[in-house]
């Protein structure tokens, strides 16, 4: 390889990584530094930690969950992590040898649940079991696993990886279809409530060409394949269809996503779907619901009644073009 | 040089020198969604990947939500 002739824009070295919405390359070193001080933007702006909380981060072994746990440990705060096995056959196992081996060489506690071993389901069955896209079953599952290991733990704030990619996708959907009450809620904090934890979004200063970047310099490894389940889903065109438009103009993805909480989350107060809705208990498990039953707990009665089902029956064979 | 490439993996070889943006364009693969590394350090756009170079293509899109 021939010696790249972009500098890093702090120190005038030998850049690493170009990234055109800063208009700017960055050596290693300030490339992190980058880094810190996105995540530290965002955890300070949007009053997401405060030094005295207990951190819960939801761990997938991908790179943006492994990528948060880092950053909040090198900024110092205290964060133990949640695997949540899904059983989605190999990329399951695969997934969470990452997550074990990431607090096993750092010394940090993760907590695990296995879907199948502790609620007598897989995402695969529920999917098959209650005749919906695999990417709802895991949805409900994720959500409840972790607000119980949230508030069970005593821990005061909920972590979750999701980027700028993230976000500004999930915006274009709520967008393309105006669903004002999914937007009105589509917050980078979402305080506590009875039954919920506060649930945090520190990464949403980063890009996830950023945040992959960042486990690569740092050595992390971290499961690099997609899941198998997601591949062709509507979540994926919407990046897709976002970086094409970042390429021709650098910068839009964040001006899309930090316009829309500054200028227009907050003509959405109040709105949000949960917004006016009194909540009681589930019967089953005491979870907040507007039913009797709660949606997780419907679920792992359909599910776990059902014969196992192998991740390949149900995995989608169409691909979206990337 | 030979490739990795991922989803699925697999490798490929390409004629070098050539430069990573000139790379992914040929392969008709988004800037905006992968990482070049080659010989295990990352390297920007204008970076010039040569013959004897082994060079990873990352995708760095994540499905959830």
């Amino acid at each position: 390889m021939v010696a790249a002739g972009s500098k890093c824009r702090t120190c005038r070295g030998p850049a690493i990584i170009d990234l055109p919405r800063h208009n700017a390359n960055f050596c290693a070193e300030h490339f992190m530094e980058l880094c810190r001080r996105q995540v530290t933007k965002a955890i300070e702006h949007f009053k997401m930690i405060a030094r005295d909380d207990r951190v819960l981060v939801a761990v997938s072994g991908g790179k943006d969950s492994l990528a948060i746990w880092d950053l909040l440990i090198e900024l110092g705060y205290q964060a133990d992590g949640l695997y949540v096995g899904l059983g989605i056959g190999e990329y399951s196992d695969t997934s969470a040898e990452y997550a074990r081996a990431f607090a096993v060489e750092r010394g940090l506690h993760l907590i695990e649940v296995t879907l199948r071993d502790d609620y007598g389901y897989d995402i695969p069955t529920a999917a098959k079991a209650t005749r919906r896209v695999p990417c709802s079953a895991c949805g409900t599952s994720k959500r409840h696993v972790f607000d119980k290991a949230a508030l069970d733990g005593g821990y005061t704030v909920l972590v979750t990886g999701h980027n700028l990619d993230d976000e500004a996708a999930v915006l274009f959907g709520n967008t393309l279809h105006w669903d004002v009450e999914y937007l009105a809620r589509q917050l980078p904090v979402l305080e506590a409530r009875p039954g919920f934890p506060k649930k945090v979004k520190p990464l949403v200063r980063l890009s996830e060409r950023e945040t992959a970047a960042w486990c690569i310099v740092r050595g992390i490894d971290y499961l690099v394949e997609e899941c198998p389940m997601a591949a062709g889903n509507k979540h994926l065109a919407y990046k897709s269809a976002l970086n094409a438009i970042e390429e021709m103009s650098p910068g839009s993805k964040a001006g899309f996503y930090f316009n829309f909480i500054d200028n227009m989350a907050p003509l959405l107060a109040g709105r949000a779907v949960s917004d006016g809705v009194e909540l009681g208990r589930c019967s089953n498990c005491g979870a907040p619901t507007t039913g009797n039953v709660c949606a997780f707990c419907h679920l792992v009665e359909t599910a776990s009644a059902h014969a196992p089902v192998p991740v390949e029956l149900v995995m989608k064979h169409g691909r979206g073009k990337r | 040089m030979k490739v990795l490439l991922r989803n699925p993996k697999r490798e490929i070889e390409m004629a070098g020198p050539r430069r990573v943006h000139a790379l992914l364009a040929k392969l008709e693969l988004s800037r905006e969604s992968h990482l070049v590394i080659c010989n295990g350090t990352l390297v920007p756009g204008d970076a010039e990947l040569a013959d004897e170079d082994i060079v990873e293509i990352r995708p760095v899109i994540s499905g959830g939500a």
